[in-house]
């Protein structure tokens, strides 16, 4: 769709049906792909004015940097593999095939859970060693954008658990098809949104 | 990816049929229910807003006499008012309501492109407000820190309403901000996907682009306030100091270092200016649709008027800094943000003249929704120019703390979206009802609001100008004001209860009408977009009977020359135009 085209369309000249008699879409793709889009889009903005407001934070005096806790490389990745995995579920269910499925699928879903525990075990070190959220705002900054992070990982295992209990009581993976294709990539955006927070958390 | 087109899914559309009472009109999954619930919501919330400024208002009329309303309760009053007005009322009733309402109408769809998802939103709604008149009934009572929530201040002692009041404030919108954005990706998808026929985005009515753009500029914005609401829920709750300073309380240092109010302000306007537009562009194009009907025209320069929405909305995310000239800047934004604010003029002042080039030598039908809307362009001309005194720093600098920013910006986006509401209300009472409203009522009620509306504000400009503060609970002695503006303060607050009082009319009009309300016609003015060619009226479930309905043209063609009638509907064929009467052509209209 050639976007200036379509807006300096003369509606006034052309009668009649435009495009054939089946209406179509902005974008040949299905409502809840649209839909995603735009979400990510909606929730890059949160991360983004996150990040500019630590940046802007980060200049005043009173901000001592943290030092990351050497473990967040290893709650990468757990993360890397759990979008491993989905990625291989979707091209499983996207051929129709079965075989694997279980094992991909089910196995993301726990490794994006261990991923959530181990942030959760970082924090509890970080505590242990008596950095709270009201000591500094670099720690507070820290809490902040993992817990966000960590709360839309929980928003997806949501809908991969909804498509789990679909899967174990005997559905069709063909059901849960359109799931698992928008869940890996809302896994793909994940990782890259915490790729880059880890990426500003450690490099300041 | 399979993708089907919507005209596809004609025969087998999954359709969410309610079975019971409470499924039909409460838990309700069909777009028109759920915008009532929206709408009605929002009327109700934005009564109490109303009574609030009237509250406030006696008070500033008549110090001496009023004893009921306390410094506290002032701010409070004036907090609550600001805050519920632009957001739980207008955005809520505008998008939430008119949006839900006229989106799959106007666009040929059965429904919402996932109508679970919208029932989900208006609920989430109706928590939000919730949360947010519980905080009337706390200790402390509901946040009295301007409807700004600038800290340090929100989070002090002697800020009314800083424990309890502010945190269910942030709560509550939140929550609201999690509700628009699942009716936001509703409409924004349901525009783009699920179009019927020949429906291009060219022939949408001005009525769905203004809400298309106002719903991306919310999508957008709101994600501003809500990581500013998350951040200063952290700093009141937990003893961060994102926002708040090193501070001293009555003499006592409070546990924050080094946090950044003007961080705040920022968020707060990148979200705040934009929230104008979220308002104003709905209100736009539902003044378009109206002023075309009853001028019996098409729109003047539909494609500049769609150029215009998207160009409104693109410069309204880089002009947010001029609502923050008296914080202190760099003179180099300050110049930039002067220059984008002045810029957005251009296209405004576009949209006003193609509408009174609309008007120009229309065949112009003066029903009560055609007052309302003459009279946005006056209140929106006048609110309009002032904001270009306002764009340009030095004149912001003096005039900011006084009450010409009030008239400014109660007559552009306070008077001028109430009216358009007004005018659309009516328009689409018809359809939406299935009666006609009383029209003299109508046009009394205009008369009483509009005048009445520049009985207030208009004066406002002249206090303004005499240097009479805003946001003071009372002058007290001030050399530089002279007493007369005491007279002007008791007249504007006559002319508001005046004004507060005759929205009754309104009310009387539309419920009384449901009663004994002539039945009405499926299109009694003659309108030619999509939503006046339902087969029934009100609209069923479903919209569209059997089968979807398919555009041949825009919403436009008024007084086409050679048709059969003065209006020629989107669904008719070009075989039909020259001979088809309305009332044969109209597809299936039992009545």
């Amino acid at each position: 769709m050639g976007l200036i085209k379509t807006v300096t369309e003369k509606p006034w000249e052309r009668k009649g049906v435009i495009g054939g008699m089946v209406p179509e879409g902005t974008f040949a793709v299905t409502a809840e792909r649209v839909a995603l889009t735009f979400f990510l889009v909606i929730a890059t903005v949160i991360f983004s004015l996150f990040m500019v407001s630590y940046y802007l934070r980060m200049e005043l005096p009173d901000w001592e940097p943290l030092s990351e806790p050497a473990q967040l490389w290893f709650n990468t990745g757990l993360l890397i593999a759990s979008s491993v995995l989905f990625q291989w579920s979707r091209n499983i269910v996207v051929r129709g095939d079965t075989r694997n499925l279980y094992t991909s699928f089910f196995g993301s879903g726990v490794l994006a859970i261990l991923f959530i525990v181990a942030q959760m075990v970082t924090w509890n070190h970080l505590q242990a060693g008596g950095f709270y959220l009201s000591s500094n705002p670099a720690v507070a900054f820290y809490y902040l954008l993992t817990g966000v992070h960590a709360l839309h990982l929980i928003g997806g295992l949501w809908v991969w658990s909804k498509c789990a209990i679909r899967l174990t009581s005997g559905g069709e993976p063909k059901e849960v098809r359109l799931s698992i294709q928008l869940c890996t990539i809302y896994w793909h955006f994940l990782l890259l949104v915490w790729i880059v927070l880890f990426a500003i958390l450690a490099n300041t | 990816m399979a993708y089907v087109p919507l005209a596809d899914q004609d025969q087998d559309m999954e359709m969410h049929h309610p079975h019971s009472w409470v499924e039909k009109y409460v838990w309700s999954q069909d777009h028109k229910v759920i915008a009532i619930q929206y709408g009605g919501l929002a009327v109700l919330t934005g009564i109490v807003g109303l009574v609030l400024s009237l509250l406030f208002r006696m008070q500033l009329g008549f110090p001496e006499s009023v004893n009921f309303v306390d410094p506290n309760f002032y701010y409070q009053a004036v907090t609550m008012h600001g805050m519920i007005m632009v957001v739980y009322f207008l955005t809520a009733l505008f998008l939430g309501g008119f949006g839900n309402y006229m989106v799959p109408l106007m666009l040929g769809a059965r429904d919402m492109v996932f109508p679970f998802l919208n029932m989900m939103s208006v609920w989430t709604f109706l928590i939000s407000v919730i949360i947010l008149m519980a905080s009337f009934f706390v200790g402390g009572g509901p946040t009295g820190a301007g409807w700004t929530l600038y800290p340090p201040q929100t989070a002090m002692a002697g800020t009314p309403g800083h424990d309890a009041g502010i945190i269910l404030m942030l709560v509550s919108l939140i929550v609201f901000v999690v509700a628009f954005t699942m009716g936001g990706l509703n409409y924004v998808v349901t525009i783009l996907q699920y179009r019927c026929r020949g429906m291009t985005l060219m022939r949408m009515p001005l009525t769905i682009w203004g809400i298309f753009v106002a719903t991306v500029l919310g999508l957008f914005a709101f994600p501003a306030l809500l990581v500013a609401c998350i951040m200063m829920l952290f700093d009141a709750l937990l003893g961060t100091s994102f926002f708040m300073p090193a501070v001293l309380e009555a003499g006592t240092p409070l546990d924050f270092e080094g946090g950044s109010p003007i961080l705040f302000q920022h968020l707060f306007w990148f979200f705040g200016h934009p929230e104008v537009y979220i308002v104003a562009l709905p209100a736009f194009g539902l003044v378009s649709d109206v002023l075309s009907v009853h001028a019996r025209k098409n729109i003047f320069g539909y494609r500049m008027m769609v150029w215009a929405i998207i160009a409104i909305g693109g410069l309204s995310f880089i002009v947010w800094a001029h609502h923050m000239y008296v914080s202190g800047m760099n003179p180099y934004f300050g110049f930039f943000f002067a220059t984008t604010t002045l810029i957005i003029a251009v296209p405004t002042a576009l949209k006003v003249y193609n509408w009174l080039l609309t008007l120009w030598e229309g065949d112009i039908r003066l029903n009560a929704p055609m007052y309302f809307a003459i009279g946005f362009i006056f209140t929106f001309i006048h609110g309009g120019l002032t904001g270009l005194f306002l764009g340009n720093v030095v004149i912001d600098l003096p005039l900011s703390d006084t009450y010409f920013v009030v008239a400014h910006f109660h007559l552009v986006m306070g008077v001028s979206p109430i009216l358009v509401l007004y005018a659309a209300l009516y328009h689409w009472y018809p359809k939406i009802s299935g009666r006609m409203y009383n029209e003299t009522l109508a046009k009394v009620h205009f008369w009483l609001t509009f005048l009445g509306a520049y009985a207030i504000y208009l004066p406002m400009h002249y206090l303004g100008f005499l240097g009479v503060p805003r946001r003071y609970y009372a002058l007290g002695n001030t050399d530089f004001i002279p007493l007369s503006a005491q007279d002007l303060n008791s007249s504007i607050t006559i002319a508001a209860l005046i004004v507060g009082a005759s929205q009754i009319l309104f009310f009387i009009n539309i419920i009384g009408s449901l009663k004994w309300g002539k039945k009405a016609d499926s299109n009694p003015w003659g309108a030619a977009s999509l939503e006046w060619q339902t087969p029934d009226t009100p609209p069923v479930h479903g919209n569209w009977g059997e089968n979807l309905p398919t555009v041949y043209r825009w919403a436009y063609d008024y007084s086409v020359p050679g048709a059969a009638e003065d209006f020629i509907p989107q669904n008719m064929p070009e075989s039909d135009v020259t001979t088809a009467q309305y009332a044969k052509s109209s597809q299936g209209n039992d009545e």
